[in-house]
């Protein structure tokens, strides 16, 4: 019996883009009962304000709508932590699915992190209208994405798996100009 | 260098020689030239042919507003640029430059002859003239017309160039960086506001760069620009873009500016964009847009030399360069004063200043008199002289009786023209603002806004360079202040020569009843004063019909420098107001704005999203041949060495009749529906029953619209009691998703169900055919896949080489089959493993084509293909999926119409040529008698069409009236070469027990 390996979408060798570790993603449906359930699962707080994440060490859980959240973890706490999520969760109505593999976690760092993301992006990324633990969905020409700034200049996108070498494509596009 | 450059003065670097060409003639400017002020500084008056009489032209202006002088720029063999205004073009070193509408030479053109004929070529003649007789519209006019339309030539090969695009936010958006511009940008600077200050010019400044003499708080109007740039510069919330015009006002102040970044340059780095498309959402907008001086209508007012006075002061000031030797100056205006004394300060002998007015008492005319210049008043232009440049005019006086006496001809190679400024407010304007006439200064001027925008400076009437300043300031703080940020306002000394903005709109006066030939108007589209004399006697009253059946104001510069004019002319025609007038729209783009930027990144492969599934290059690698399904790359073929397409598909599909195929399914769309209420859910949504679904079993699954029409199909899966795994098709995915969501928000956000899309979570390969079973029992653990465990339509969770894995038993082939669902990142692994696995069994992969002839011998539908949009259930035979017993669903009212129950309605059935290596076009009609004469009674249509290796025979599907009661009959299918006879069938040609399907 062969043993499956994973493979991802590569991603461009660039100054200002790099992978993430492996993830285990799960999107969360349900009303505050059930945030409040798998938070206490999740071992943080989920966010009530609109478009925040809260993180506690690798793991995190962003706020993307009124009953909406994306709960990340490392790849190897998944199946854990999805019983966990499960138990908790089962007296309350509640969504729980697996996206692990539905999209790809990368960060755009450096000087030119926003600068190259408002090629595509029309939202707002200055750091007074998109501040530091902001994230939200929206949209890099003609695909969706997340957007999660975890820093001034770091932010951690998360695109579609097959949407991921046209992201790529463009942002190398983009940043033809920058100097290096 | 030629005599008509100054010694000193203006803002360019004599040091700097630059060679360009012009029509083939080597010519030198210098660094800051523009293409324009280099030819004038080699004495080039000459620079093109007008659109529809061929008339040598000149420069009107020196910036934006430029109507005659469009040329070719060429920078090499791949780029150039028709229609350029050589007063926009900044020179570069290697500069091309050729001059348009004219044959075979500039000084010689043969379609001057239609300046000759022009007596019979008045505004609107093509409208009566083409007419008669009809048949030679198509061959004699239209393809005549077609080659006389139009101005320059396009270029040929793709553009090799990038163009960039960008959004940006800002809390004030300036646009021009004139002394409005720049007052109001320094002074929401100073607030902290985040500012973005754009300007369509090479250089900040506007007006300011013509006016070397003003003083702004007591330093020269060059010096107090660089302070207030470099203040400009060092402030990080301020960004400035140089060559960059606002050419698009959007709702909500969304901004569209084109930068122009390598333009310039003699030799661009090719990493650069060429231009860059920025849309900006400002929170205020600051419109400094400035205003352009207008010409004077007077017969021969368009002959090379003759331009506006404001332009002759820009080509002195900025630029260094004389325009003539000997020029007549004409008023209608005081800056026409400000301009005289500048060229007589540059050694141009004034050999005449004709004021059409009554009466020249401003401070500029004052100084111009007090300077020696002799001014005449009452006085017009009767006409001028000079082919290729002008050469005389001939003055007129009038009198106080109202008539005009005849005056002398004054030699001269230069007239200056000055009719009065007419604020810029077409972005004002397509901002939607309400524009107020002015009767004093005899214009339009921004009245009521419709955006939080405000406008600053000439843009808005006001005249002087003081009032400018402080208005710009004042704008600038309001709108600071509008966004939060709160300052303080800002006052200047100035000491300049103040002169008023207004003119007079319309003609000059000429003797005689009839307006003159050749007083022109709108000088791009070769538009007279006779021309729209003649609008408004054939009954127009309309300033947008006037201008439609003219062409005035309807070429590239729209206008700029002809329609206050235009109004003035009609106005007084009709003896009425211009308000009463009207106004035609201002549209964008505000200048020519190239497709590059409308393209940006946009091109070749990144022009769409490419999605390629997991196991796509391990595909690509067994020889696919991809078809676009969507944005997808889905797998067509897999033609072996010398097969051609029929051959893979034949051996394809017996494979999977005969042995097993594999076949990668991933795009289908997956959609997770959870919750206590998810099976209420379907319930209304689908129209099958789910409610008696156990968990652990799949059913097929059809959607209709709320019109009872079937909208997508396919299998759905019950994982638990409150978890359903949808799957759609691929193209209908997202908007299946979209209807569930617009119904859950909508009309039930009482129930407690939650949709996940999960596309792209699960890679599904479909093994299918008698010898599937064999292969994946060899890599499946956990879960027992016998016949009597998993059965048809069951679904089960176990492991696939060792990672966890969504099992379905599911055919769309009609064969035993199964399809493995394997989180998408392990999909490549697992295809790659069921290939090797099946490699004792002969596996084959197969694609969409042989997929299609597999589900088309089954009689399987696919939505989009059998169904139209106007398919019920029934019409495609799927009455037996319906919930019989379910109180409603979505469409379940529609279905229940007369109507959609009526005979009459197409019917899916089979179609079987008489001759089986017939094989029938997709699309075709059907006919229920042959030979009918046209047009024939339709009764019917092809939706698929294939040839069968497996039945040795052509089939088909169609829809046909009734077609269910036509079983047995006879139909035909009128083909160019003759009727084909078909056997309606039922629309299932293979294995109709369903026997195979158990394996």
């Amino acid at each position: 019996m062969v043993n499956a390996t994973a493979v991802l979408p590569t991603l461009p060798s660039k100054h200002w883009l790099r992978g993430t570790a492996p993830t285990t993603r799960f999107s969360l449906r349900g009303n505050a009962a059930a945030q409040q359930l798998a938070g206490q699962a999740l071992g943080l707080t989920l966010p009530v304000e609109a478009c925040r994440a809260h993180s506690a060490g690798e793991r995190a859980a962003l706020w993307l709508g009124p009953d909406e959240y994306l709960l990340i973890a490392p790849l190897i706490e998944g199946e854990a932590l999805r019983a966990q999520l499960a138990a908790a969760l089962a007296p309350t109505p509640h969504s729980l699915v697996d996206v692990s593999h539905r999209q790809i976690g990368l960060e755009l760092y450096g000087p030119h992190a926003s600068w190259l993301l408002n090629a595509g992006c029309p939202l707002d990324l200055g750091l007074a209208a998109f501040p530091i633990g902001m994230c939200t969905r929206s949209v890099f020409m003609k695909t969706e994405l997340l957007l999660w700034r975890k820093d001034a200049d770091v932010f951690h996108v998360e695109i579609w798996r097959s949407f991921t070498e046209y992201f790529t494509g463009l942002l190398s596009e983009v940043a033809r100009e920058l100097p290096g | 260098m030629s005599q008509c450059r100054t010694e000193t003065g203006g803002r360019i670097d004599r040091s700097r020689k630059l060679s360009f060409t012009f029509d083939g003639v080597q010519l030198y400017g210098v660094q800051g030239d523009t293409l324009a002020s280099a030819l004038l500084a080699n004495g080039v008056h000459l620079v093109g042919r007008s659109f529809k009489y061929h008339r040598p032209r000149g420069f009107l202006g020196a910036g934006t507003e430029e109507p005659n002088a469009l040329v070719r720029v060429i920078r090499d063999s791949a780029r150039s640029t028709p229609n350029v205004r050589a007063t926009s073009v900044e020179l570069y070193d290697g500069l091309i430059a050729e001059s348009q509408n004219r044959w075979p030479s500039l000084k010689f053109d043969v379609g001057a002859i239609n300046d000759a004929l022009s007596p019979l070529l008045p505004a609107g003649f093509y409208y009566k003239t083409f007419m008669w007789p009809r048949s030679a519209w198509h061959k004699l006019y239209e393809p005549n017309i077609r080659a006389a339309a139009g101005l320059g030539r396009a270029p040929e090969g793709a553009d090799p160039d990038s163009y960039a695009q960008r959004f940006a936010h800002c809390d004030v958006l300036v646009i021009g960086a004139g002394p409005a511009g720049l007052a109001a940008a320094q002074t929401a600077a100073r607030t902290g506001a985040h500012v973005m200050l754009c300007d369509e010019q090479a250089e900040f400044g506007g007006s300011l760069l013509d006016d070397p003499e003003a003083l702004i708080d007591g330093q020269p109007s060059a010096q107090w620009l660089q302070g207030v740039i470099a203040d400009l510069k060092a402030r990080p919330n301020v960004t400035l873009l140089q060559r960059t015009t606002a050419f698009g006002y959007f709702p909500h102040n969304l901004i569209g500016l084109n930068e122009r970044v390598t333009e310039h340059l003699s030799a661009p780095h090719q990493n650069l964009p060429r231009e860059r498309l920025w849309q900006v959402r400002a929170t205020e907008v600051v419109l400094a847009t400035g205003a352009i001086e207008r010409p004077l209508v007077f017969p021969g007012n368009d002959r090379p030399g003759i331009m506006l006075a404001s332009a002759a002061r820009t080509y002195l000031n900025r630029y260094g360069v004389r325009v003539g030797k000997r020029a007549v100056i004409v008023a209608g205006c005081d800056a026409a004063y400000a301009a005289a004394l500048d060229l007589k300060a540059a050694g141009i002998t004034i050999a005449a200043i004709c004021d059409v007015r009554p009466s020249a008492d401003g401070p500029a005319a004052a100084r111009a008199r007090a300077a020696g210049l002799a001014i005449t008043t009452n006085t017009t232009i009767l006409g001028t002289r000079g082919r290729l440049r002008v050469q005389s005019v001939r003055l007129g006086h009038l009198e106080i009786s109202g008539s005009i006496r005849p005056g002398v001809t004054v030699a001269c190679d230069t007239v200056l023209m000055s009719g009065g400024y007419t604020p810029t407010v077409h972005l004002y304007s397509q901002s939607r603002g309400k524009l107020r006439f002015d009767s004093t200064s005899h214009v339009f001027v921004p009245g009521t806004s419709a955006e939080r925008e405000r406008s600053a400076g000439a843009c808005k009437g006001i005249d002087g360079l003081h009032a400018v300043l402080a208005d710009g300031a004042a704008q600038g703080l309001s709108a600071a202040a509008a966004t939060g940020f709160a300052g303080s306002p800002r006052h200047y000394t100035v000491v300049a020569t103040e002169t008023s903005g207004i003119g007079i709109p319309g003609a000059l006066p000429q003797p005689g009843k009839t307006p003159p030939a050749k007083a022109f108007v709108d000088f791009q589209n070769d538009v007279t004063s006779k021309d729209l004399a003649l609008a408004t006697r054939e009954g127009f009253e309309s300033i947008e019909h006037i201008k439609r059946f003219t062409t005035t104001g309807m070429a590239t510069d729209q206008g700029r420098t002809s329609g206050m004019n235009a109004l003035g002319i009609i106005a007084k025609d009709f003896g009425r107001e211009i308000p009463s007038i009207g106004l035609t729209t201002f549209r964008m783009p505000y200048t020519p704005t190239s497709f590059g930027i409308l393209a940006g990144y946009a091109r070749g492969d990144l022009f769409d999203p490419v999605r390629r599934t997991a196991a796509h290059d391990s595909a690509a690698a067994l020889g696919a041949v991809f078809e676009d399904v969507g944005m997808w790359k889905r797998a067509w073929y897999f033609p072996k060495s010398s097969e051609d397409m029929h051959a893979a598909v034949e051996r394809e599909c017996l494979a999977v009749r005969n042995g097993v195929g594999m076949f990668d399914a991933s795009t289908l769309g997956k959609i997770e529906v959870v919750g206590p209420d998810a099976a209420t859910f379907l319930n209304r949504f689908y129209v099958n029953n789910w409610a008696n679904l156990a968990v652990g079993r799949t059913r097929y699954g059809i959607l209709l619209r709320d019109d009872g029409f079937v909208y997508d199909d396919g299998v759905i899966a019950r994982i638990a009691d409150d978890r359903f795994h949808v799957t759609t098709t691929t193209g209908g995915a997202a908007r299946v998703f979209a209807l569930m969501e617009d119904y859950l928000q909508t009309e039930w956000p009482d129930l407690k169900v939650w949709i996940t899309s999960t596309t792209e979570q699960w890679s599904v390969v479909a093994v299918q055919g008698p010898r599937s079973r064999d292969v994946i029992a060899k890599l499946v653990t956990d879960i027992d896949i016998s016949h009597n465990a998993m059965p048809h339509m069951s679904v089960a969770n176990g492991r696939i080489c060792g990672i966890p894995m969504m099992l379905f038993r599911v055919s769309f082939t009609g064969e035993l089959g199964f399809e493995v669902n394997v989180p998408a990142h392990y999909g490549k692994a697992v295809w790659d493993a069921l290939y090797e696995a099946g490699r004792e069994f002969g596996i084959t992969p197969y694609g969409t084509e042989a997929m299609h002839v597999l589900r088309a011998e089954k009689g399987y539908i696919i939505v989009g293909q059998e169904t139209d949009g106007t398919a019920t259930p029934d019409d495609v035979g799927l009455t037996w999926a319906i919930g019989k017993t379910k109180p409603d669903f979505l469409g379940k009212r529609a279905i229940a119409r007369p109507a959609m129950t009526a005979t009459g309605r197409k019917q899916l059935v089979g179609l079987l040529t008489l001759d089986p290596q017939v094989q029938l076009e997709e699309g075709a009609q059907v006919i229920a008698t042959p030979k009918q004469p046209v047009p024939m009674t339709l009764i019917g249509h092809v939706t698929s069409s294939y040839m069968s290796s497996v039945l040795g025979h052509s089939i088909a599907l169609a829809m046909i009236k009734d077609g269910r009661a036509r079983i047995g009959e006879t139909l035909y299918v009128p083909m160019p070469d003759g009727d084909i006879p078909v056997k309606v069938t039922a629309p299932v040609f293979y294995d109709a027990e369903g026997v195979r399907l158990n394996g």
